[in-house]
C-alpha cells in the first residue's frame, strides 16, 4: 500500500490492473493537405496508433490548437477507419486566428490536443432528406450522404459556394453520387434558390443545413412552414469557448480526502487522481462511457467528453476525469 | 488473404459445451481451460471461434467494423437463420441503423439524465430494507433484496402500468436462453414465447406509458423525429429486456459476494461509498452477462488464427473478466481492487446504456443495506438457476444481524 491509498494493489505490483496507460487526448497530425482554395484537410491519429473513439455523422471535435485556442470542426472521413479522424479547415480573414494557425502554422507530425467527439447534429431516421451546404458547411454532411446511401434513403445536396474551386468536396461527390449533388457556385449561378427547393413543405424530407449565418437564417425562414422539427441545423457558435485551454499544470483539490494533487499535462486528472491514491472507477477512458462521472465543488472544467449536453457543460457542476481538464488553476472535486 | 490464411495459425479445439448446464451453473473451469488453451480456440460443437482472454475480448468488443451485432449475438446467425424476434434495433444492429436508436436511449438514462430519481431510488431501498428485516433476519435475499428491489425501482422509472410485471423476469430470462443454442433451456420457455412477447410488446406503445417515464421519453423523441414511430416501441422493448434480469442478478452478486466475505462487508460498513466500487467489483468478479456473439464482417486475423467472414465468435465477458493476465488474485473478490476497465457492461459502440441505472440501483440497495444490517451469512446453498447468457440465481438464503 502506497501512503493513504484507498487501493491496496497500488504498489504491490499489480500494474496490471490499470487499463491500458491513459491517453492524454492529443493527437498527431499525420497529413495535411490543400483540398480546395482556403481549405486544408487534417487527418489526425493517435500517437501510439490507437483506436480513436467512435463518432457518428454530424459529430465535431474541440481542437485545441498549440496556443490554447480551441476550435470545433466537423469530422468529415470514413468512421470505418477507426484510427484516423479527418477535419478541413476553412481560412477565415476574419476571424480570430485558429484558421490561420492551421493553415500557416501547423504541419505534419504537430500533436494537437482533441476533445470530443460530440454531436449536436445527429443524423435523424428519414425517408428522405435535402442537404444543404454553404462552403466549409459541407464537412458534416458528407459522412450523412455516404450514411443516407447505406440505409437507401432518397437524397439530393444543393451545395453552395463562392466559386467552384472554393468548394471541398465537389468533385468526388460529383463523381459518387451524380444528379443527386447540386453544384452552386456564386459567380456562375447566383446565390441558392431556396424558395425553389424549399418552397413546398414535403412531410417525409429532413433538411439538413449547415453554413455561414446567412445562410442558416434565410433556410429557417424558408422552413418556417415546414413541420415541426424538420428542419436541422448545425450552428457553431464562437466564443463558446471563453477560457483559453491550459497547456500548464493545474491543481485538483479532493475535497473528502483532502489531498491535493497537481495534474501535469502529460496526464489525465483521472490518472493524477489515481496516484493520490483515491479510487474512482472508470471505464472507457475515451470520455465516451460516463462511468467516471465526478462531482465538481469548485473551479471550471474544461470539458472533453463525448457525453454531456451543452447546458450540463455550461452548469459547470460535474465533470469527465478520463478526460476533461480545468479551465483555471485549481478544480476542487468530491473525491 | 491467401498468404494470411496460409501462415495462419490452427487454433487449440475444444469439443466442450459452454452451454452444458453444470457449465453454467459453474463456469470457471472451463474459462479458465479456454484462457490457457489460447486466444482464440475452435468450439468444434458450435462450430464457431471463442475468445475468453481479456486481450482478445476487449479488442473484438471495441471493434464493431469487423465483429458486427447485426447478425445477431448469440449462436443464430441472421444472415440464415430467422430470429424469434425482431432484432434489437440496439445490441442487435450496427452503424449507421444503429445510431439513432442508442443517441435516444442514451439521452434518456445519461448520468445527469438519473440525477432526478437518486433520492427515490434510495427512499424505495430504505423502506424495502426495513420492510425485509421487519419480517425476520432470515430469508432467501435473492427474492426479498436481489428481484425485489430492481422490480419496485425499474419498471416505475419506465412508466409502466401496474399489471402483468411479473412476466418480466420470464422474459428476461427468455430472451437471454434465446441467444444460446436451442437447448432445453430454449425449449422449456416454448410454450410462453406467445403470451410473454405479446404482452411486453403491449408495454411499449405509447398508451401504456406515464407520463413520466423512460418509456414516455422515447416517444416524445419519436414525435421530433429523432426516431420513427416504429422504432420507438422496439427502443423500449430493449428497456425492458436488458434492464431487468441484468440487475437482479448483478444485485444477488453482491449479496453473495458480502455474505461469503465478511470482511469485505465491514469495509463496506465503514466506508459506505464503496457501494458503487462494490457493484462494479462484484460484476466483474461474477459477469451477471456471461457471453455475447459476434459475426465476422471479413476474414479477420486474431493472434494470428483467422476468423472467417459470417462465422460467429464467442465471447466470454466472465473468462475476460477473471483472466490472471489483467487482473491480479481474479477470482477473489476484493473491495481493494479497482475494477476499472472490466468488460462486464460490455466495452465500446454497444456497451450496456442502461449501466449507469444498474449503478445507481445498486448503490440505493447497497447504502441502505450497510446502514441496517450489521453482518450477513449464507444459511444454505445457494442455487443457482441456468440461462444460457446470464449467470444467474435461483435463491440466496440469507441471515443478517440487524446493525444495533
Amino acid at each position: 500500500m502506497v501512503g493513504t491509498s484507498l487501493v491496496a494493489d497500488a504498489g504491490s505490483g499489480a500494474g496490471a490492473e490499470r487499463p491500458t496507460p491513459t491517453k492524454a487526448a492529443t493527437l498527431t497530425v499525420s497529413a495535411k493537405e490543400d483540398i480546395a482554395e482556403g481549405v486544408v484537410s487534417l487527418t489526425l491519429t493517435h500517437p501510439g496508433g490507437a483506436r480513436l473513439p467512435d463518432w457518428t455523422p454530424g459529430s465535431h471535435i474541440d481542437v485545441v490548437l498549440p496556443g490554447g485556442a480551441v476550435r470545433q470542426y466537423s469530422l468529415c472521413g470514413d468512421r470505418w477507419d477507426a484510427y484516423a479522424y479527418r477535419v478541413a479547415v476553412l481560412r477565415e480573414p476574419a476571424g480570430r486566428g485558429g484558421s490561420a494557425h492551421v493553415h500557416d502554422r501547423l504541419r505534419p507530425g504537430d500533436r494537437v490536443g482533441v476533445g470530443g467527439p460530440r454531436n449536436h447534429f445527429p443524423l435523424v431516421p428519414s425517408e428522405k432528406y435535402l442537404f444543404i451546404a454553404g462552403g466549409i458547411g459541407i464537412t458534416p454532411l458528407l459522412p450523412m450522404m455516404h450514411q443516407a446511401e447505406l440505409l437507401g434513403a432518397d437524397w439530393q445536396l444543393l451545395y453552395g459556394g463562392r466559386t467552384r474551386s472554393s468548394m471541398a468536396f465537389r468533385e468526388e461527390l460529383t463523381a459518387a453520387y451524380g444528379e443527386r449533388v447540386h453544384v452552386v457556385p456564386q459567380d456562375e449561378l447566383g446565390l441558392l434558390d431556396l424558395a425553389a427547393w424549399l418552397g413546398t413543405p414535403r412531410p417525409d424530407t429532413k433538411v439538413y443545413c449547415c453554413g455561414p449565418a446567412p445562410l442558416l437564417a434565410a433556410v429557417e425562414a424558408a422552413c418556417v412552414s415546414w413541420p415541426p422539427y424538420a428542419l436541422r441545423v448545425e450552428r457553431f457558435s464562437a466564443g463558446a469557448q471563453t477560457a483559453p485551454v491550459r497547456n500548464t499544470p493545474f491543481e485538483v483539490e479532493l475535497r473528502r480526502t483532502g489531498h491535493t494533487v497537481t495534474v501535469t499535462p502529460d496526464i489525465s486528472v483521472l490518472e493524477a487522481v489515481r496516484r493520490a491514491g483515491a479510487d474512482v472507477l472508470s471505464s472507457c477512458e475515451q470520455g465516451t462511457c460516463g462511468t467516471c462521472l465526478t462531482t465538481v465543488l469548485e473551479g471550471q472544467p474544461d470539458h472533453r467528453d463525448s457525453v454531456l449536453a451543452d447546458h450540463e457543460r455550461a452548469a459547470n457542476d460535474c465533470m469527465f476525469l478520463c478526460v476533461s481538464r480545468s479551465c483555471g488553476d485549481r478544480l476542487v472535486l468530491d473525491i | 488473404m491467401t498468404e494470411a490464411l496460409e501462415r495462419a495459425v490452427v487454433p487449440p479445439v475444444s469439443d466442450a459445451d459452454p452451454f452444458a448446464h453444470e457449465v453454467l451453473v459453474e463456469p470457471e473451469p472451463l474459462h479458465q481451460a479456454l484462457r490457457e488453451a489460447g486466444p482464440v480456440v475452435y468450439l468444434s460443437r458450435y462450430d464457431v471461434h471463442a475468445l475468453a482472454r481479456y486481450e482478445q475480448v476487449h479488442a473484438a468488443l471495441v471493434d464493431w467494423q469487423h465483429f458486427e451485432s447485426g447478425s445477431g449475438v448469440g449462436l443464430a446467425n441472421f444472415r440464415h437463420e430467422e430470429p424469434w424476434r425482431t432484432p434489437s434495433l440496439l445490441l442487435e444492429a450496427d452503424p449507421p441503423r444503429h445510431d439513432a436508436p442508442r443517441r435516444v436511449l442514451r439521452e434518456v438514462l445519461a448520468p445527469p439524465a438519473l440525477r432526478r430519481l437518486r433520492e427515490t431510488w434510495h427512499t424505495v431501498a430504505e423502506e424495502l430494507v426495513d420492510q425485509v428485516l421487519a419480517g425476520g433476519t432470515e430469508f432467501d435475499g435473492f427474492a426479498a433484496l436481489a428481484e425485489a428491489f430492481p422490480l419496485r425501482a425499474f419498471p416505475d422509472a419506465v412508466g409502466l402500468g401496474p399489471d402483468g410485471r411479473e412476466h418480466l423476469l420470464p422474459y428476461g430470462n427468455m430472451a437471454f436462453n434465446a441467444f444460446g443454442p436451442r437447448n432445453d433451456l430454449v425449449a422449456a420457455d416454448a410454450h410462453r414465447v406467445a403470451e410473454l412477447s405479446v404482452w411486453v410488446n403491449a408495454q411499449c406503445e405509447r398508451e401504456a406509458l406515464s407520463e413520466d417515464g423512460f418509456g414516455r421519453q422515447i416517444w416524445d423523441a419519436a414525435d421530433r423525429g429523432d426516431l420513427t414511430h416504429e422504432q420507438a416501441p422496439l427502443v423500449v422493448r430493449s428497456l425492458l429486456t436488458a434492464g431487468v434480469d441484468t440487475t437482479v442478478h448483478g444485485l444477488a452478486a453482491c449479496l453473495y459476494a458480502f455474505a461469503t466475505h465478511p470482511e469485505e462487508w465491514r469495509r463496506l460498513r465503514e466506508r459506505p461509498e464503496l457501494a458503487r466500487a462494490a457493484f462494479e467489483e462484484a460484476v466483474r468478479w461474477q459477469s451477471p452477462v456471461q457471453t455475447f456473439f459476434r459475426t465476422a464482417t471479413t476474414d479477420v486475423a486474431i493472434a494470428g488464427t483467422v476468423i472467417p467472414a459470417d462465422t460467429k465468435i464467442l465471447m466470454f465477458l466472465g473468462a475476460a473478466n477473471r483472466d490472471p493476465a489483467r487482473w491480479h488474485d481474479p477470482d477473489r473478490f476484493d473491495l481493494t481492487r479497482d475494477p476499472s476497465g472490466h468488460v462486464g457492461f460490455g466495452m465500446g459502440l454497444h456497451q450496456c446504456i442502461g449501466q449507469h441505472v444498474a449503478r445507481l440501483e445498486a448503490e440505493a440497495l447497497l447504502t441502505a443495506l450497510a446502514r441496517r444490517v450489521e453482518r450477513m451469512e449464507l444459511t444454505g446453498t445457494p442455487h443457482r438457476h441456468p440461462n444460457n447468457t446470464l449467470r444467474s440465481w435461483a435463491s440466496l438464503p440469507l441471515r443478517v444481524q440487524p446493525a444495533a
